[in-house]
């Protein structure tokens, strides 16, 4: 049975005076399942996240989500959306609870819903005893937890998650990846960037390579690991971005 | 639609009345530069002081209007937590409307403190409270937008503060706030002409003498109200440029 397409993006571009961003990019994400984008530094996944979540005017192509175009109706889209971004976008002075009640208001939850949502919310990503601290004074580990709630607090139909593991310890990141698990097993559809390839084997339904703005492949990571004769997906993704013989090279010098 | 946006814009000015407005550096600002002015002019002519109460409160609303105004958008896009005002299902326009709601009442509230001081240690009388009440908020937008240009037109926040003094500290010398514009020299006259401090300043000014210096009120009213429709579009437009950016 074909699952309904929750993105669909075709030809998208963005160019910046004399650099091309992002290339006529082509893919589909299905509902429901863990999409990455996967790309060395520079390779234009913020410069997607961003055009897909309404921060940037994509200069050429068309995109949508949930049926929705991101150029006429992105007020609507951002109602159905969470993003996580790759830097932190709370207010420090703010405690977590203030934060939050702050982000719910922007999006229209009612007063009651907002209550419910972030006693949820402190109790799944274990935020209880911090409600009352700023911002600023949380660790980087419980920072991401409380941004990831703050995209999480209007119960979105997909989540955006710009590089959500850089910077986290190995504990901090292992509790990421099992929410991310979590979220996808209740239906919300995730939409990653990432530039470390075990992780989007780890979670990933299917991916995407972006390399100089431009999309070099699309698939499911098994199908990439027997189509480039591969053992694991960083050496199918090497092979792909075609960086293989430049490592070769490097290592024969070295 | 039209509902949530006017909410969301609300909830935004007051998260900056809690963060920036209320903090110390802004109250020295908005509230105690005009004291000090003000008492230096009414300690050298005390039976002056009808006169100067109009420009007075007109100042007191352009610098706690501007006071934090000028660096809250700035401050914000350096921080990264623009971009979370971004995310929301809001319009720029909306956004925008917040930032500047903040300004306004910030500048009213302190703009009445001027108000009520006036009336109970100096024993000024209005000529009509209501329409007076409306002028302040009228002065507080247009200042508060002027702010917000200033916000958004800088890249460093110092950078902003120098922007909004080159524009504030001359307005007071000219827009008729300590000396009224017809006795300036007439070389000076242009430049009262097209700050906006002017009409603010003889709109309060009808409202508490009946009468004004330059300009009949309903003058004044369209001039001002041109001023935030052309200083609110105009923000919204590099706003969007940076943005794009």
């Amino acid at each position: 049975m074909n699952k309904e397409n929750i993105i669909d993006v075709q030809n998208l571009t963005k160019q910046y005076k004399d650099v091309l961003a992002v290339n006529h990019i082509s893919f589909t994400v299905e509902r429901g399942e863990i999409f990455g984008l996967l790309g060395p530094n520079g390779a234009g996944k913020t410069t997607t996240i961003k055009m897909l979540t309404g921060l940037i005017k994509p200069t050429k192509g068309t995109a949508s989500i949930n049926q929705m175009d991101i150029k006429t109706q992105i007020v609507e889209i951002k109602k159905t959306i969470g993003v996580v971004t790759e830097d932190s976008n709370l207010y420090d002075e703010l405690s977590v609870l203030d934060n939050l009640r702050f982000v719910g208001q922007l999006y229209g939850v009612s007063k009651a819903n907002i209550q419910k949502q972030i006693g949820e919310l402190l109790k799944k990503f274990d935020l209880e005893s911090k409600k009352q601290a700023k911002f600023a004074t949380l660790s980087k580990g419980m920072k991401r937890k409380v941004i990831i709630s703050a995209a999480l607090i209007h119960s979105p139909q997909v989540l955006f998650l710009d590089e959500p593991t850089t910077g986290l310890d190995v504990l901090s990141s292992r509790i990421l990846k099992a929410m991310i698990k979590k979220l996808k097993a209740l239906g919300v559809t995730i939409f990653l960037t990432t530039h470390y390839i075990e992780e989007a084997e780890q979670l990933c339904d299917h991916v995407a390579i972006l390399v100089n703005g431009t999309i070099k492949k699309v698939g499911a990571p098994k199908d990439l690991i027997a189509e480039t004769n591969s053992k694991k997906l960083e050496e199918a993704f090497i092979e792909i971005t075609g960086l293989k013989e430049e490592i070769m090279l490097i290592e024969k010098e070295g | 639609m039209f509902k949530e946006e006017v909410k969301g814009s609300l909830y935004i000015a007051l998260k900056d009345l809690k963060m920036y407005y209320l903090k110390p550096p802004n109250l020295s600002w908005g509230i105690m530069f005009p004291v000090v002015m003000a008492l230096a002019f009414i300690l050298r002519n005390p039976s002056g002081v009808k006169d100067l109460a109009s420009g007075l409160i007109a100042m007191s609303i352009l610098f706690a209007a501007t006071s934090a105004e000028a660096i809250v958008i700035v401050f914000e896009r350096r921080t990264k937590t623009f971009e979370r005002l971004l995310l929301a299902p809001l319009s720029l326009q909306a956004i925008l409307f917040g930032k500047v709601i903040g300004g306004v009442i910030f500048g009213v509230l302190v703009s009445s403190i001027f108000f009520i001081g006036s009336v109970v240690f100096l024993n000024v009388l209005f000529s009509n409270t209501v329409f007076l009440f409306l002028s302040l908020v009228l002065s507080a937008f247009v200042f508060s937008v002027f702010g917000t240009l200033v916000s958004v037109a800088v890249k460093e926040i110092f950078d902003a503060m120098t922007l909004a003094n080159l524009f504030r500290f001359p307005m007071i010398f000219l827009c008729g706030v300590f000396i009224p514009v017809s006795d300036i020299p007439s070389f000076l006259h242009p430049f009262a002409y097209v700050l906006p401090l002017t009409y603010s300043v003889d709109l309060i000014r009808f409202f508490i003498t009946g009468s004004y210096d330059l300009f009949h009120p309903a003058i004044c009213v369209v001039v001002l109200i041109f001023y935030l429709i052309i200083l609110f579009f105009f923000s919204l437009f590099i706003l969007k440029r940076r943005i794009e950016k």
